[in-house]
């Protein structure tokens, strides 16, 4: 058995120092060793035995931490009146100092202004106990509604796959709190006999509703209409019960792209992305297991010479972007030591970059992926490369009209660049910016560099000023959130029929219960619009760019390229 | 006891509650016998004829010296009327105190007066826990005065631990269960002689060899240095009062004595013979596993002769129920076509009523209410249903409705659903009740008086008019009490609820009007739980005074107090005949009480914990308790025994329920779960051949794994409540945890 929890039993008492200083905080001076040491005995003793009582009063609690209130009922059983005014909190702010040798807990009282608790206006009142009633068994199965817990947590899944051998039943984990001494022999026969009974589990049988929704989504995901899509990715993003039907995702998607990207489908191709992103969202899922299938279709979507059928007309740009973010937020939840996903990915980019036969649409891929990794991989593997590429660039923008197409790529390629490197640069190098130095540097693109860099500069200034004001007045970004929230219940909901449906899973979660949930402002979106659209005045595209950054840095970052690709879709 | 700290209170109210009491004061005698010795030094459990009737006389002078000096004085004089004493013995005896001639000269007719002695102390409980308080403890423990070497006990302990070690290993085990004890006595002698810094060092040295399911004994021991806190400390002072039990067969006690006489070790051997009880049986010694099956309890075991008086575990024949209402009720049914029904309801009437089962009690053994019509169109309701019930078993697992509570910052403390689950009471540590209607029915208050003034008594639908329409609501608040809830119990007429409450009060409310009936005041600590009996009038509540006390709606004092356990009460429950009371404790054990005389029939040991949850088997026969430990415990009531372990869950069970055919039992924890057992499974492979039933042990198949049918995770919510409708449809309830 474990020798610290021995150790704790042995009494701990109080230093006699505390028992002076109260002592002299109640005004007897000189108290002398002896009588400290009782006194600090019994004090200690008598503390224990109200926190052996008031430990029986959260048990029958139902708790599982202890509260004021207990010691307080715990005093009162010893007739000792309640110590008034203090709250239970769920959080007390203990802190700690520690110096000469010794540790010290204290609980820092602050100074509190009443005519600042008289004005302050009264809090909302909590919302009233309420009842709500959901299945958390069907004749055994536990249905899978955003009322129960995932079928197989996260956790699971992960030590799942990245430690098979580990992967047990739940529940036989559990073997019971209590092991006396001498059953450790025994303990080792049944942990035998389990080994024995374990049984690959995950069966690949789908329920008839798993089929029909997996039948729905799908079609909904790849088929015309956008607020169906909207809403089946919404379900993929947010829904717990998705594990077992993973496996037939990932499938999905893997030949969706394979098929796709043969055909020049760009909008299918851009579908199934959404679908990876969804996928990716969805908290109660661990995709470990199937990036086989995922990270090759997704590279195929970064990289692919070709992604459309007119490629001077099509916005494939954008969906190169995207599978690029895609690619790098699976790299920063996935990679490790044992798959090495991140560096496997880098090579792989910076060898078709560093081949030159690599077609402007790959080359573009390639450094937009090498991008999203991050500043580190921008300035090790890119900036480098500058003055290469902007040779390269030059070649075409200057040389002989070749082709149409090779020109928008050499474009897109040029400002790709200029988009990535102007604020690495700009963090790293340092001032003054003299264009001589920078084309000396650089090359081709040096010129250019050097004014994104200032521009960058003056930006990055400017937001440090502004962006503490304006992140005031939106201290509430989060409803893109609750509406996410609000739209799974109600998709859920009608999906899954016989079921007592809560409205809203967020009333279970909110920690502030007084909020009511705010309809998400779709005008967020349509700010995006109007900057891409560059319809508004100077003036508000500058507040609006501000807006923008924030809000791009946050949550929604896809919809805008998508809206991009979506109306030069149209066009 | 608990009494200690406030002894002219405690008596205040004994002197209410006493008239009461003594009308059916035989029927406490046994319970308080077991207080009695229980209070008395452990000298008087020596077999030897004179010793008790002394030992009793003194108990009495006590008691007496106690009225006297809190100047009780017509209590003084209505005791030594009825003990017989004058007043110049007792002071004799007060001044000598070992007793002395006196005592023995009223020897005679010292038998006859013992009877009436327990009588009068029967009908002073309290006294008698007052009386524990200064004579007794002295006596108590005065045991440890005549004192050792106090280097030696380290000696004296690794010398018994060495040999222990040595034996053989069919006998290591079983004296293995030695040491806790006489590592509690030896520290606690040291403690008592002022040896602070030896005891500290004894423990320090082996505590750690201990039995990990002690740790909780431990901490609390570990605090007391000094002689001055033996005192005050209840759970100390119960393990002077109460001898630790062991049982050892024959073999291994030989070996035990002969060691120790070889040796010359009396202190160990004092305190074997003092504090210690060894319950000696012939045949094999048990097994390392047989002993930690049932250890574990304050108190070590329970004697082998306290299972062994009858209980009658069988059903109560069903009233019959006059025909008209059955057959109205069948041409409803008639009307859906459905005339197949009706032969199998009469066949599982007639086959209820007619067959009387052996192990019943008779039916009047205690005074049931009669039936009133509402009851027989109830029960009429339930046989209906019953008859459309799912039939639950391993392939065909019952589904569950989980009512989660929201918002309820106050914290939820207890939960009751009614039998036909059409309402739900929640008790919350704010001290409210809630009641909720969970079926489209609202609750509504009677009118008031005045209202009720004007309505015509003779219409038919009276009972209807009488209900205000404007109270309609879904749910009420019930406010009363000044302490948190920690129990609510419907009554099976759906007409009352029960509430015990930190504030030593167990309230009675009425469903009609939302308003408080009675307060039962009585505990004066808090009342953990409460019970209504299955039919009604009778209830049950216990507390943190170590007692259960059973009470009728319509008496405000108890009509039984079931005196025993070592700590607290946690959790009470009515056997389905009415006729017995399971009670759970705090001390790790599990009581099962007879209403009818107040007696102890059962003491169930095994738990490791303190005991949350209690369930009845529907056929009365088995009782399944639930503790801190996470482990469920399955007893055979018949027998006495264990019968099964169920593991599996992480934290304390805070419900257990069977379902209505007693095919599934489910269990509900604060580890955020529910699971269910195949409690057929486990009943049916229990060998009870005769020598297990004799002896007591038993070998329990480890077999939680396949007993385990399935476990539901909730979301954060610990499971409150478990509760089986007519149609065994699992209802669950608790409140949201959000962390």
């Amino acid at each position: 058995m474990a020798e610290e929890r021995r150790q704790k039993l042995c009494s701990v008492i109080l230093p006699t120092e505390s028992m002076k200083a109260i002592a002299e905080s109640v005004g007897v001076g000189s108290l002398q060793e002896e009588s400290c040491l009782a006194l600090s005995e019994e004090v200690s003793y008598r503390i224990k035995e109200i926190a052996q009582d008031a430990l029986k009063f959260m048990h029958h609690g139902k708790r599982r931490k202890l509260t004021t209130g207990d010691i307080d009922h715990a005093l009162k059983l010893k007739n000792v009146e309640p110590l008034y005014g203090f709250q239970s909190q769920e959080f007390i702010p203990f802190r700690f100092a520690s110096g000469g040798g010794r540790e010290l807990h204290f609980y820092e009282e602050k100074e509190v202004d009443l005519s600042d608790i008289i004005n302050t206006p009264l809090p909302r009142v909590p919302l009233d106990v309420s009842l709500k009633a959901h299945w958390l068994s069907i004749d055994g199965v536990q249905p899978a509604i955003p009322e129960n817990p995932p079928p197989v947590p996260k956790e699971q899944q992960k030590t799942d796959s990245t430690e098979p051998l580990k992967a047990v039943k739940p529940g036989q984990e559990e073997e019971g709190s209590i092991q006396t001494k001498g059953q450790g022999a025994s303990s080792a026969e049944v942990k035998g006999k389990e080994k024995m009974r374990m049984k690959p589990r995950s069966t690949h049988e789908l329920s008839v509703e798993q089929q029909l929704y997996y039948k729905e989504i799908t079609e909904a995901c790849v088929g015309s209409c956008e607020a169906k899509r909207a809403e089946a990715l919404q379900s993929i993003a947010t829904d717990p019960g998705l594990y077992q039907m993973l496996p037939r995702f990932s499938t999905f998607i893997s030949e969706g792209v394979r098929v796709n990207v043969v055909q020049n489908n760009l909008a299918l191709l851009i579908y199934l992305m959404r679908m990876v992103k969804a996928l990716m969202d969805n908290p109660t899922l661990y995709l470990e297991k199937y990036l086989h299938e995922l990270i090759p279709a997704v590279v195929t979507c970064i990289v692919s010479k070709q992604l459309c059928l007119r490629p001077d007309v099509d916005n494939h740009w954008a969906l190169r972007d995207f599978a690029a973010r895609l690619m790098a937020q699976s790299c920063k939840t996935f990679s490790t030591t044992t798959n090495n996903i991140q560096s496997r990915i880098t090579k792989t980019f910076t060898k078709a970059l560093l081949d030159d036969k690599t077609q402007w649409t790959t080359r573009y891929g390639c450094i937009a992926g090498l991008a999203e990794l991050g500043h580190d991989v921008i300035k090790t593997l890119i900036i480098p490369r500058l003055s290469v590429e902007g040779a390269r660039i030059k070649a075409v923008m200057d040389g002989p009209v070749v082709s149409n197409i090779d020109k928008i790529g050499a474009d897109h390629v040029q400002s790709l660049l200029l988009k990535h490197c102007a604020c690495v640069v700009a963090k790293t190098r340092p001032l003054p910016d003299m264009v001589d130095q920078y084309k000396a540097d650089y090359g081709y693109l040096g010129t250019m560099l050097c004014s994104h860099v200032v521009k960058a500069r003056a930006q990055a200034a400017f937001q440090a000023q502004t962006v503490n004001r304006t992140t005031l007045t939106i201290t509430q970004p989060r409803p893109t959130l609750s509406m996410s929230q609000s739209g799974l219940s109600a998709s859920s909901g009608s999906r899954t029929p016989n079921i007592i449906k809560v409205p809203s899973s967020l009333t279970l979660m909110s920690t502030r219960p007084g909020t009511p949930t705010q309809p998400s402002p779709p005008a967020t979106k349509y700010i995006v619009m109007a900057t891409s659209a560059g319809a508004a005045s100077t003036q508000q595209v500058r507040v609006l760019n501000e807006f923008v950054s924030l809000y791009l840095s946050r949550l929604p970052r896809h919809l805008y390229h998508f809206r991009a690709c979506l109306t030069s879709d149209r066009r | 006891m608990a009494a200690v700290q406030d002894g002219p209170m405690e008596l205040d109210a004994e002197k209410e509650t006493k008239p009461e009491i003594l009308s059916d004061g035989t029927s406490n005698l046994s319970g308080n016998t077991a207080s009695g010795t229980l209070s008395s030094s452990p000298l008087t459990a020596a077999p030897a004829g004179g010793a008790p009737k002394m030992e009793d006389q003194q108990t009495l002078i006590a008691v007496l010296q106690f009225l006297k000096r809190n100047k009780l004085s017509e209590s003084v004089e209505i005791l030594r009327r009825e003990a017989g004493l004058g007043e110049h013995q007792e002071d004799s005896q007060a001044t000598d105190g070992s007793g002395g001639g006196k005592g023995d000269g009223d020897g005679g007719d010292a038998n006859s007066l013992l009877s009436r002695v327990f009588i009068t102390s029967a009908a002073a409980p309290q006294s008698m826990l007052v009386k524990k308080d200064q004579p007794d403890v002295s006596v108590v423990l005065s045991a440890y005065s005549q004192q050792g070497d106090p280097p030696l006990y380290q000696v004296y302990y690794s010398g018994l631990k060495n040999f222990i070690e040595s034996v053989l290993d069919c006998h290591r085990a079983e004296l293995s269960q030695l040491f806790y004890p006489l590592f509690v006595h030896m520290y606690l002698e040291l403690v008592y002689n002022n040896h602070e810094t030896k005891a500290k060092a004894f423990f320090d040295k082996f505590s750690g060899d201990q039995e990990c399911y002690y740790q909780d004994d431990l901490r609390i021991l570990c605090g007391l240095t000094k002689k001055e806190h033996l005192k005050g400390n209840e759970v100390l002072l119960d393990f002077r009062t109460s001898r630790f039990v062991l049982r050892i067969s024959r073999d291994s006690y030989q070996l035990l004595k002969r060691h120790l006489q070889e040796r010359h070790n009396n202190q160990i051997w004092n305190i074997i013979q003092e504090h210690l009880y060894i319950d000696i049986f012939d045949g094999m010694p048990r097994s390392k596993s047989q002993i930690d099956s049932m250890s574990g309890s304050l108190a070590g075991e329970a004697r082998r002769e306290v299972n062994k008086a009858k209980v009658f575990y069988g059903l109560l024949k069903e009233p019959e129920i006059e025909v008209p209402l059955d057959d109205e009720d069948d041409e409803a049914e008639n009307e859906e076509g459905k005339p197949k029904k009706k032969k199998t309801k009469k066949d599982s009437l007639g086959s209820k009523s007619k067959k009387q089962d052996p192990n019943a009690p008779q039916q009047n053994r205690i005074p049931l209410p009669e039936l009133k019509d509402s009851d027989k169109l109830d029960k009429i309701m339930y046989m209906k249903e019953s008859t459309k019930r799912i039939r639950l078993g391993p392939e065909n697992l019952p589904s569950i409705c989980f009512y989660t509570f929201l918002n309820a910052f106050q914290g939820l403390t207890a939960v009751d659903f009614t039998d036909d689950s059409s309402l739900l009471a929640g008790g919350f540590a704010d001290s409210t009740v809630r009641v909720w209607s969970v079926t489209p029915k609202k609750l509504r208050k009677v009118k008031s008086t005045a209202e009720l003034n004007v309505i015509d008594k003779e219409s038919d639908d009276v009972l209807e008019r009488i209900m205000d329409e404007k109270t309609a609501s879904e749910s009420k608040i019930l406010h009363g009490h000044s302490g948190p809830v920690y129990g609510v119990s419907f009554s099976p007429d759906r007409n009352y609820l029960l509430s015990s409450s930190e504030d030593g009060t167990v309230r009675l409310w009425s469903l009609q009007t939302f308003t408080c009936l009675v307060g039962y005041k009585g505990h004066n600590y808090p009342v953990w739980d409460t019970q209504f009996s299955p039919f009604g009038y009778y209830f049950v509540s216990g507390g943190h005074d170590r007692v259960a006390r059973l009470w009728a709606t319509d008496h405000y004092q108890p009509l039984r107090i079931f005196a025993g356990h070592l700590a607290d009460v946690t959790c009470t429950q009515f056997h389905p005949n009415s006729n017995y009371v399971a009670t759970g404790s705090t001390d790790r054990t599990v009581r099962l009480w007879d209403v009818l005389n107040g007696n102890c029939v059962r003491i169930l040991t095994g738990h490791k914990g303190p005991i949350h949850s209690l369930a009845f088997s529907p056929n009365g026969k088995f009782l399944a308790s639930g503790s801190t430990d996470g482990r469920v415990l399955l007893w055979d009531i018949g027998h006495g025994l264990m019968i099964g372990e169920l593991k599996g869950h992480t934290d304390t069970i805070y419900a257990l329920k069977f379902s209505r055919d007693g095919e599934i039992l489910a269990s509900g924890s604060m580890d955020n779960t529910v699971r269910l057992w195949d409690s057929m499974k486990a009943f049916d492979e229990v060998e009870t051949d005769d020598f297990t039933a004799t002896t007591g042990h038993i070998h329990l198949p480890d077999n939680s794994q396949e007993l385990l049918l399935g476990m539901y995770h909730s979301k954060s919510t610990p499971v409150t409540h478990l509760h089986f409708t007519r149609r065994n449809l699992l209802l669950a309830a608790g409140a949201y945890n959000s962390q």
